[in-house]
C-alpha cells in the first residue's frame, strides 16, 4: 500500500481526508485504484491531474514505478506558457 | 511485477565542448533578412481571405444571424456561423473543448466584446469585410460583469447556466471552481508570530504581447483531408483541437508550424484555426485568416486579473510561522483560469510548516484567458513578495537575509506538498546579495525592492528524428516550435554527442506528418525535453554508426567505442584499426546498410524547478507619478545553460515584460464592457528606451533529472519582476503599492492620498 496527499481541496470528495492509503505498482495503478476506493474522486482523476512522486512532478508518464515508501502527491492539473 | 519505463534520466558531471558556448543561431539570418515564413507569409494558388464578425456586446443572447446579404455578395464563396459548428461526440464529453468551441464561433450567446458571432470567406480582404457588414445580427443585450470581485457578487450577471462551484447544490454562479493547498496548523501559527502583516491587493489582465497576430491557412480537400500552417507555439495541439471540434479524422489534417513571431503562452491555444479550416471545408478553396492587432487583444486570451489577499506572520528573530492567501483569478468568459497554479507556486520559495492558499476561478465577461509565462504564478508572487518586504522591513531585517532565513532549499517541504530535490533559490539569494547593484547607493526619490519566484517546469510528450547525411552533416527534426531559440540549443546538444561542429546540425521543426506527437511549446519545456530526445537520438546515432564500424572492421559491435566523434576500436581483442569519423561513416552509409538516423519518443519527466532572484532600483516622480526603472538584475538558476546568451534572452525577456505588467500593461473596459485600448498605442508595452540594459547572473545548479542538468528558463524570470517592482516603488514612494500596473494616474493618486493621510494625522 501506498500513502496518497491529496491536495487540500479534494478533502470535499474524501469526508475530510487528504490522506488515502492505495495499492499500486505505478502511478497510473495508483489513479485507478484511488478512483476506485474514493469514487468521488473519479471524475476529478479522469478529467485529468499531476502527480508528485518523489517530488518529481508527472503529468503523462503513469507507467512510472511507485514503491511503498515513495512520497506520492494528488495535484491539480498543471500547465504551463 | 511493477512497471519500469524508458526513462533516461540522470545527470552526470562532464566537460562541455560545445555546450556553454554562445555560437549564432540558426535561424537569425532568415529573420534578419525577412527570408523567414511566419503566419501571414504563407500563400495557396486560388486563396481566399477569410474575416470574422464579432460580438459588439459584452454579453448578448443572438437572437438571430443572417447571412443571406453576405452570400449574396460578388465574390464572397463561404459564410459559416454556429450552425456550421455542430457539437460532435468528442465535444458534448468534454467541458474544455466545448468551451474552446464555443469561443472559437459562438452559440447562444455573445460572452465578451469580440466574441466571434460569424466568418466569411472571399476572394479578396475587402469583399469579406464588406460581407461582415452585410450580416444582419439581433441581440438582446444583458448585463456583464468585468471584474473578478464584482463577479463574485450574489447580483452578479451570471455567464453560464450550467456552470459554478455551488452548480451541484443547484445554483450556478460565476465561480468555477476552488482549489486549496497547503499544510499545517495557520491559526496556530499567526498565535506564534511577533509580527503579522496582511495586505489585499489587485492585478490588472496583461496580453502576452506578441509581435505577430495569429495567422492561418487552412486548406481541405473535397476529400475532407487536408493541411493547416498557422503559427503557434504546438501544431500537433492545433491538429489535435481542430479536428475534435470539426468531427474530422485526425489523420485526415496535417499540421505545419510557420515561424513564431512571439508566443509566451498566447499561442498554446486555438482562435482562428477552426474557423479557416470550416471556410475552407464549405468553399472548397484554401482560406486564409490573419488576425489585426485590434482582434488580438480583443478575441485572444490576456492573462487573468487577479484580486489578492496575503498574511505572513513571523518571530522577531525572522522566522516565517504561517502564511496565507486567497487568490481570486477571473479567466475571461470561461472556466479554467491558472488560479491552482496560483496557489501552488504562491509561496513555493519559502520552507514553511503553517501555510494554506486557496484560490477561486472566476468567469467574467472578458476574452478567454490564455497561458502567458508561468500562468497564474506572477500574480500571487506580486502580492506574496509585497508581505514579505513589508514584514522583512517591519522586523529591520534585510529582505535578502529575511528570505535566506526562510528559503526554500534542497529536500525541504514545498508549500504545495511534495518534497523538492535539489533547487537552487538560496543560491540565487547568495548571488543577488554580492551582486554590485545590491551594494549600490541610490539616488534621490529611489528605491529599492527584491523578489523571489519560482516555476515547475515541465517535461511532456517529444519525439525527435536525427538523420544523417552523406556528407557529415546532420538534420535534426523536432516537434517543438522555436520561440525562444530552442533550434540553437538542440543543434549544441546534438553536436556535443556526436562530436561534430554545431554548424554541421540543421534544425528544422518537422509536421505532424513527420515527427510522432509532440506537446505544446510550454511550461519552459523545449530545451529540456527536446534536448533529452536530441541526446538520445545522437546516442542511437553513435550506436549505428559504431555497429557500421564494426561490420567494416569485421570486428563485434561492442568492441567498438565511440570517442571524439569517431568510432574506434575498444578492448584487447578489437584489432588495430584508424578511427572512422562520423563524417567517413556517413559517407559510406549506403554500402554498409543504408541510412543512417536516430530516432526518440518520449514523455519526458524529471525538469527541475527553477528559482530566480530579482533585483530592482526605481525612481518615482512625485509630481506626475510616473516611474522609472533605473537598474534591474536578475539571477536565475538554469540547471546548466546550453546557449548563456539565449538563457540570458530569457531572463531580460521576463524581465521586461513583468516590467511592463507592473507599470503600465492592463485591459480598460468602458461602462458597457467594451475594451477600451484594443492596440499598442494604447496597451503600452515598454520599448528599449523604457529601459536600462537588464542585467544578468546565470546560477547553474545542476538538474539531476537531466544528463547535461538543464531546467527550463523561459518562464521563472517573468514570476518576480512586479514583486520586486512593487517593493522597489513602495520604497522610493514611501506607500505601499498594492495595485498593478503602477500607472501614473495611479501613483499619483496614491501619492495624494497618503499626503492627505499624514497631514491628517499632525
Amino acid at each position: 500500500m501506498v500513502q496518497v496527499t491529496l491536495w487540500g481541496s479534494l478533502r470535499d470528495y474524501t469526508d475530510g481526508r487528504n490522506e488515502v492509503e492505495v495499492a499500486g505498482d505505478n502511478i497510473y495503478q495508483i489513479l485507478q485504484n484511488l478512483g476506485q476506493a474514493e469514487p468521488r474522486l473519479k471524475p476529478i482523476l479522469e478529467k485529468g491531474v499531476t502527480v508528485s512522486l518523489d517530488g518529481q512532478i508527472y503529468r503523462q508518464n503513469l507507467m512510472q514505478t511507485v514503491r511503498p515508501d515513495s512520497e506520492v502527491f494528488i495535484l491539480p492539473k498543471m500547465a504551463g506558457g | 511485477m511493477p512497471l519500469e519505463t524508458d526513462f533516461p534520466q540522470g545527470y552526470e558531471k562532464r566537460d562541455f565542448r560545445v555546450v556553454g558556448k554562445r555560437p549564432v543561431r540558426p535561424d537569425g539570418i532568415d529573420k534578419v533578412t525577412g527570408r523567414a515564413r511566419f503566419g501571414a507569409d504563407t500563400v495557396a494558388p486560388g486563396m481566399l481571405h477569410g474575416a470574422i464578425l464579432r460580438s459588439p456586446h459584452a454579453h448578448a443572447r443572438i437572437k438571430s444571424i443572417d447571412t443571406a446579404k453576405a452570400e449574396a455578395l460578388e465574390g464572397v464563396k463561404a459564410v459559416v456561423t454556429r450552425d456550421d459548428f455542430p457539437i460532435h461526440d468528442a465535444v458534448k464529453e468534454d467541458r474544455g473543448l466545448l468551451d474552446i468551441l464555443v469561443n472559437c464561433m459562438a452559440r447562444e450567446k455573445a460572452l465578451y466584446d469580440g466574441h466571434a458571432v460569424a466568418a466569411v470567406a472571399a476572394t479578396d480582404k475587402i469583399t469579406a469585410r464588406k460581407a461582415l457588414k452585410l450580416i444582419e445580427v439581433e441581440y438582446e443585450v444583458l448585463g456583464h460583469v468585468i471584474d473578478e470581485d464584482l463577479a463574485m457578487a450574489p447580483d452578479a450577471p451570471i455567464l453560464h447556466d450550467d456552470l459554478g462551484y455551488d452548480y451541484g447544490k443547484g445554483k450556478p454562479s460565476n465561480v468555477a471552481g476552488r482549489t486549496e493547498i497547503g499544510h499545517g496548523d495557520v491559526d496556530a501559527g499567526f498565535a506564534a508570530a511577533d509580527r503579522v502583516v496582511e495586505r489585499s491587493f489587485k492585478t490588472g489582465a496583461a496580453h502576452q504581447g506578441y509581435i505577430e497576430p495569429h495567422a492561418c491557412l487552412a486548406n481541405i480537400g473535397a476529400d475532407g483531408r487536408g493541411e493547416l500552417w498557422c503559427c503557434t507555439q504546438g501544431h500537433f495541439m492545433v491538429r489535435d483541437t481542430v479536428t475534435q471540434l470539426l468531427g474530422m479524422d485526425v489523420s485526415n489534417l496535417r499540421v505545419t508550424a510557420s515561424e513564431i513571431g512571439g508566443g509566451f503562452g498566447g499561442k498554446t491555444a486555438v482562435f482562428i484555426e477552426p474557423v479557416a479550416v470550416a471556410l475552407s471545408r464549405k468553399a472548397g478553396k484554401p482560406v486564409k485568416i490573419v488576425m489585426d492587432r485590434h482582434e488580438v487583444f480583443r478575441a485572444t486570451g490576456p492573462t487573468a486579473s487577479a484580486s489578492l489577499w496575503v498574511k505572513v506572520g513571523a518571530k522577531a528573530d525572522g522566522t516565517i510561522t504561517a502564511a496565507d492567501a486567497l487568490l481570486k483569478y477571473q479567466g475571461g468568459a470561461f472556466q479554467g483560469s491558472p488560479v491552482d497554479m496560483g496557489a501552488m507556486a504562491a509561496f513555493a520559495c519559502y520552507n514553511l510548516e503553517n501555510v494554506r492558499a486557496v484560490g477561486y476561478d472566476i468567469v467574467t465577461n472578458r476574452p478567454k484567458q490564455a497561458a502567458y509565462r508561468a500562468p497564474g504564478a506572477p500574480m500571487a508572487a506580486f502580492a506574496v513578495e509585497s508581505v514579505m518586504t513589508e514584514l522583512a522591513d517591519a522586523l529591520g531585517i534585510d529582505p535578502i537575509d529575511f528570505r535566506l532565513k526562510n528559503a526554500a532549499r534542497d529536500h525541504s517541504k514545498s508549500s504545495y506538498g511534495p518534497t523538492y530535490n535539489e533547487i537552487g533559490l538560496v543560491e540565487t539569494l547568495e548571488a543577488a546579495k554580492a551582486t554590485e547593484h545590491y551594494n549600490s547607493p541610490l539616488g534621490p526619490n529611489q528605491g529599492r525592492g527584491v523578489a523571489c519566484g519560482f516555476w515547475f517546469n515541465f517535461g511532456g510528450q517529444t519525439a525527435v528524428t536525427l538523420n544523417v547525411n552523406l556528407d557529415g552533416t546532420a538534420a535534426l527534426s523536432v516537434g517543438t516550435p522555436d520561440i525562444g531559440g530552442s533550434r540553437a540549443s538542440m543543434c549544441a546538444m546534438a553536436a556535443e554527442e556526436l562530436g561534430i561542429d554545431y554548424d554541421d546540425i540543421y534544425a528544422i521543426i518537422g509536421d505532424t506528418a513527420s515527427l510522432g506527437y509532440n506537446d505544446v511549446t510550454d511550461g519552459s519545456r523545449a530545451t529540456f525535453a527536446s534536448g533529452l530526445a536530441t541526446i538520445q537520438a545522437a546516442r542511437q546515432v553513435k550506436e549505428r554508426m559504431c555497429a557500421r564500424a564494426a561490420r567494416i572492421w569485421g570486428i563485434p559491435e561492442d568492441a567498438v567505442k565511440w570517442e571524439g566523434g569517431a568510432a574506434v576500436p575498444s578492448g584487447p581483442n578489437a584489432g588495430d584499426h584508424a578511427p572512422l569519423s562520423f563524417r567517413d561513416i556517413a559517407k559510406m552509409a549506403g554500402e554498409t546498410g543504408g541510412p543512417i538516423a536516430g530516432h526518440h519518443e518520449i514523455s519526458a519527466e524529471g525538469a527541475g524547478p527553477s528559482f530566480a532572484t530579482h533585483i530592482v532600483d526605481a525612481e518615482i516622480d512625485r509630481e506626475t507619478g510616473r516611474i522609472d526603472v533605473k537598474r534591474y538584475t536578475v539571477v536565475q538558476d538554469a540547471g546548466k545553460a546550453v546557449h548563456p546568451a539565449y538563457v540570458e534572452g530569457q531572463f531580460q525577456g521576463g524581465a521586461v515584460q513583468g516590467i511592463g505588467w507592473a507599470l503600465n500593461e492592463e485591459y480598460i473596459y468602458s461602462d458597457k464592457g467594451v475594451l477600451e485600448n484594443a492596440g499598442f498605442l494604447d496597451y503600452r508595452v515598454p520599448v528599449a528606451s523604457d529601459l536600462p540594459m537588464i542585467e544578468t547572473v546565470i546560477v547553474e545548479k545542476p538538474n539531476p533529472g537531466h544528463p547535461y542538468g538543464v531546467r527550463g528558463v523561459g518562464e521563472t524570470s517573468i514570476v518576480p519582476p512586479m514583486g520586486a517592482i512593487a517593493n522597489a516603488v513602495s520604497a522610493a514612494a514611501k506607500v505601499r503599492a498594492t495595485e498593478i500596473p503602477m500607472s501614473p494616474p495611479r501613483m499619483l493618486k496614491l501619492l495624494r492620498e497618503n499626503e492627505s493621510a499624514a497631514k491628517a494625522a499632525e
